[in-house]
């Protein structure tokens, strides 16, 4: 018997995509590398806080006032000025990037396993489980997410876990849309019915089968979805629903300064550009991270 | 534009000249050249061929004409593509090569469906090529387009002109697609696989219409296909593709009298024939491998405000037959015929009723988890290897998952379970790291037949197992499978569409439509002496790899294309068979 089709060589072993392989595209690219910077950077200041902030943060210092009592612009004493009690704004955006990485990390972690369980079961299971859950998450998506984040945030008492349940609440839609969507195309795909016919359990067909095709997407939408986390916590702290006072959050420092904004825009300005690049590097590196690991795409950059 | 002369066969007028062309694709090993120095003439009203199985690059030939290459994957590296005059298209840049399209040279492709834009009617599908190329004016162009319909046979045209793509049947759209590409009346016209996704009987019809057209308006055919029957049916001269570079070029009947080089020798001695296949050893009919009796599968349709079920679509409908061990039956018809329906009930994929036995044991009424043990003894290879391996699992892992699922083996006995299924299907068991994309199409066939192995079925149900190969590479597999058969004495439950491949492995042969068998029996009874209708056509419609072989245009089909769907409450009439002579079953002609 001739075999020859099984003895053509096939197309060299493709280079293997483990973890430091993707490190090393990211740092390749511009983009992705200034997001990675930024965010090293910025958990570096949150995981160092108390040894790199030059103030104590709830310190209201006397000399961080002028004699009319108005805060200080930057100089070279308070690098980024000081606030209306006194206070160094440096140092409290410091402390602040704490409360908003744990805000991104925590309420995007819950925000995508919830989102991931309802998409993928909706996605698999389809009938009326499917119709019942998905039917659910449009009521979450048509809902303004603002107002549902203010009442939820207003019933319960403010603090840095409610916050982050409040936005994880509000930010799992996305997530199990997209997921749904992407496990209905591969529920019917041929393999899938390969593994029924063998006989796989359910659960072996998800776990197997089914997550790791959808690995990818749930990395990329849980990067781009911290920044929409760390932005609807500034928000609500804005709006005086968030972190609460004295711990400071780049939301609640904008929050407390803004009838300032015209005497002292610093105030104002500085956590703004903090939240914004925060956002912008979280954004660069997830949109980075779906070209890479898209392997659709592969040879293609 | 066109001129009408008889130009006839005596004096050859090139229209396209191809010279030295290369085309290079962008890889992440860098570029890689899939078309070499490909040189070649194209005659005022011929049909030339390129054959060649995938990968030989007769497509991107087709797409290098047409300017049509995948930017910036794909680009022409070297020669010159000219029109008769002098007009050079490589390297033409995007709005001279727009003018060129449609208005001279145009293209239909394989798949019909997703070459129509699905939200616009074909009326202004039509005419919007009429509009953009300025061939009428805006008040001509319904009338123009209706034309062009008739042109191409459809029936009902003026029905048609308000309809979408997913209203017509694949064969209307590949001919509306072919009024498309004539709507300007283009000098060339170039076919890429276009019968390819139809089935037989609708692709005779469709490479009669080319014939008819090409007659009529002295169109130049460039015919891109895989398959030799449509090259000698079709073709005034061929050109045989291997790996991007031109193996033989020669008149239709030359290559298949008498082909030069070696590879079109083995290309031509590939392909499946009818009536060639040797006969097969007859099997012991004492037991029943598997053993089906009035097999059923509806699918609800919904409907209506509440979305309630307002109709059934009887997929299959009493379906009875038996396969012993070591025989095979084959499945044939059209698409939509409830074919795959029946091999995905064997494996309780889909919803059915009736009885299914499996080695003498009953699989209906099973709870999921009484069914497990049965299931071992069916098991499926399905169409396409490409699409039923996981791409993110290495393939070792994923043969060894059904003796891992039924807790057969682990540990090293598991790992030697799979070496063995490696060599048992002709692949290297180093080979078990890889991943699916790492391997060719036939390779990856293999992988899903050592898999299918693994639980040591009694039975296998083929669902078009071979289609999606190249035919050198279905004759190896199909051996495969015959090997197997003769020395594990499996039962197949081969379904498939292509007639020659069936008169190649069926031991008996049962002939569906509309999810009833029209006809069973052995397969010298059925394919040699067909006395059904439908079977008669299904044969009819075969094209014969040999161009001195004239082929009798397809017999018509016997009264309208039945539906299998049916409202609620309403059976399907069930066919009445006769055994004609023995074991020769036929469905009563009046059904």
């Amino acid at each position: 018997m001739v075999m020859s089709d099984a003895t053509i060589a096939p197309p060299p072993v493709a280079r293997k995509r483990n973890a430091a392989w993707v490190l090393r595209e990211l740092l390749r690219r511009p983009r992705s590398a200034f997001g990675l910077t930024v965010i090293v950077l910025m958990v570096g200041a949150a995981v160092l806080a108390p040894w790199i902030m030059p103030y104590d943060p709830n310190d209201q210092m006397f000399d961080g006032l002028s004699l009319e009592g108005a805060p200080l612009p930057p100089s070279a004493k308070f690098w980024l000025g000081t606030d209306l009690l006194g206070r160094d704004l440096f140092s409290r955006l410091i402390l602040g990037t704490q409360t908003s990485l744990i805000i991104g990390v925590l309420a995007n972690g819950i925000a995508v396993v919830l989102g991931a369980t309802v998409g993928i079961t909706a996605g698999y299971f389809g009938g009326w489980i499917g119709g019942v859950l998905m039917r659910f998450t449009d009521l979450m998506m048509a809902f303004p997410a603002l107002l549902l984040a203010i009442v939820l945030a207003a019933i319960f008492k403010p603090s840095l876990l409610i916050v982050a349940l409040v936005i994880a609440m509000v930010n799992w839609v996305q997530m199990a849309r997209v997921l749904y969507t992407e496990t209905r195309s591969l529920a019917q795909r041929e393999f899938i019915d390969v593994q029924r016919a063998i006989g796989s359990s359910t659960w072996r067909i998800l776990g197997r089968h089914i997550f790791p095709h959808l690995v990818y997407s749930i990395i990329v939408f849980g990067t781009l979805g911290i920044s929409t986390t760390v932005l609807l916590e500034a928000t609500l702290s804005y709006l005086g629903v968030g972190v609460q006072p004295p711990t400071p959050s780049w939301g609640n420092i904008i929050f407390e300064n803004q009838t300032y904004f015209a005497n002292a825009p610093w105030l104002v300005f500085f956590p703004g550009l903090a939240i914004v690049l925060l956002a912008l590097s979280f954004n660069l590196l997830g949109d980075v991270l779906r070209d890479t690991l898209d392997p659709k795409l592969k040879g293609r950059h | 534009m066109t001129a009408e002369e008889n130009s006839g066969r005596a004096a050859p007028r090139p229209v396209l000249t191809v010279s030295g062309l290369s085309v290079q694709v962008a890889t992440p090993e860098g570029a890689k050249t899939v078309v070499e120095d490909l040189s070649f003439t194209l005659n005022h009203g011929e049909t030339l061929c390129l054959a060649g199985e995938s990968g030989s690059g007769k497509s991107m030939t087709a797409l290098a004409i047409m300017g049509l290459l995948p930017y910036p994957m794909a680009r022409i590296s070297a020669g010159s593509i000219r029109l008769a005059d002098g007009t050079e298209l490589a390297g033409a840049s995007e709005r001279a090569l727009r003018k060129v399209r449609a208005m001279r040279i145009s293209m239909i492709f394989q798949e019909p469906m997703t070459s129509l834009n699905p939200v616009m009617t074909i009326g202004r599908q039509l005419s919007e090529v009429l509009l953009e190329h300025k061939v009428c004016t805006r008040a001509e162009a319904p009338g123009r387009a209706l034309e062009l319909l008739r042109d191409v046979q459809i029936t009902e045209a003026e029905k048609r002109l308000g309809q979408y793509p997913h209203e017509l049947s694949g064969g209307m759209r590949q001919r509306v697609m072919i009024a498309i590409a004539l709507a300007c009346s283009p000098e060339i016209l170039i076919a890429d696989e276009p019968t390819t996704a139809l089935d037989v009987t609708v692709q005779a019809e469709v490479l009669e219409l080319i014939r008819a057209l090409q007659r009529e308006h002295g169109t130049t055919v460039l015919m891109i296909t895989h398959d030799m029957g449509v090259v000698a049916e079709m073709a005034d001269r061929v050109i045989v593709l291997r790996n991007g570079r031109q193996e033989e070029a020669a008149p239709v009947r030359t290559l298949f009298a008498a082909p030069e080089t070696p590879y079109a020798r083995e290309l031509l001695d590939a392909v499946p024939r009818i009536g060639e296949a040797p006969a097969r050893p007859a099997p012991d009919r004492v037991r029943h491998t598997v053993d089906v009796e009035d097999l059923s599968v509806r699918f609800p349709m919904r409907g209506g405000i509440l979305n309630r079920v307002t109709a059934q679509l009887h997929a299959v409908e009493g379906v009875d037959f038996r396969i012993a061990p070591g025989e095979t039956l084959a499945l044939v018809g059209e698409s939509g015929c409830g074919k795959s329906t029946i091999g995905k009930a064997l494996l309780s994929l889909v919803p059915w009723q009736g009885s299914i036995r499996i080695d003498g044991q009953q699989m209906a009424g099973l709870s999921p988890r009484a069914l497990k043990p049965i299931r071992r003894n069916v098991q499926m290879v399905f169409q396409d290897p490409g699409a039923s391996l996981d791409a993110r699992m290495t393939v070792g892992k994923q043969v060894a998952e059904p003796l891992v699922v039924h807790g057969l083996a682990s540990g090293s006995e598991l790992q030697d379970r799979v070496e063995w299924l490696f060599r048992r299907v002709g692949l290297p068991p180093d080979h078990m790291d890889r991943f699916p994309h790492e391997f060719s199409g036939g390779q990856r066939q293999r992988i899903c037949i050592a898999r299918a192995l693994a639980l040591r079925p009694k039975a296998i149900v083929a669902d078009e197992s071979v289609s999606a190969l190249d035919v050198s590479v279905q004759a190896r597999v199909l051996d495969l499978l015959r090997e197997l058969q003769e020395e594990e004495g499996l039962a197949y439950l081969f379904i498939s569409h292509d007639m020659a491949v069936i008169d190649q492995v069926a031991d008996r042969v049962a002939v569906m439509n509309l999810g009833q068998i029209v006809e069973t029996g052995s397969r010298d009874q059925v394919l040699r002496d067909p006395q059904h209708s439908y079977t008669r056509r299904l044969l009819s419609a075969v094209p014969i790899p040999d161009p001195t072989h004239l082929r009798p245009p397809v017999l018509p089909r016997e009264g309208p294309v039945g539906s299998p769907v049916r409202p609620l409450g309403e059976d399907v009439t069930r066919f009445a068979m006769q055994e004609i002579a023995p074991g020769h079953w036929v469905a009563d002609r009046a059904a």
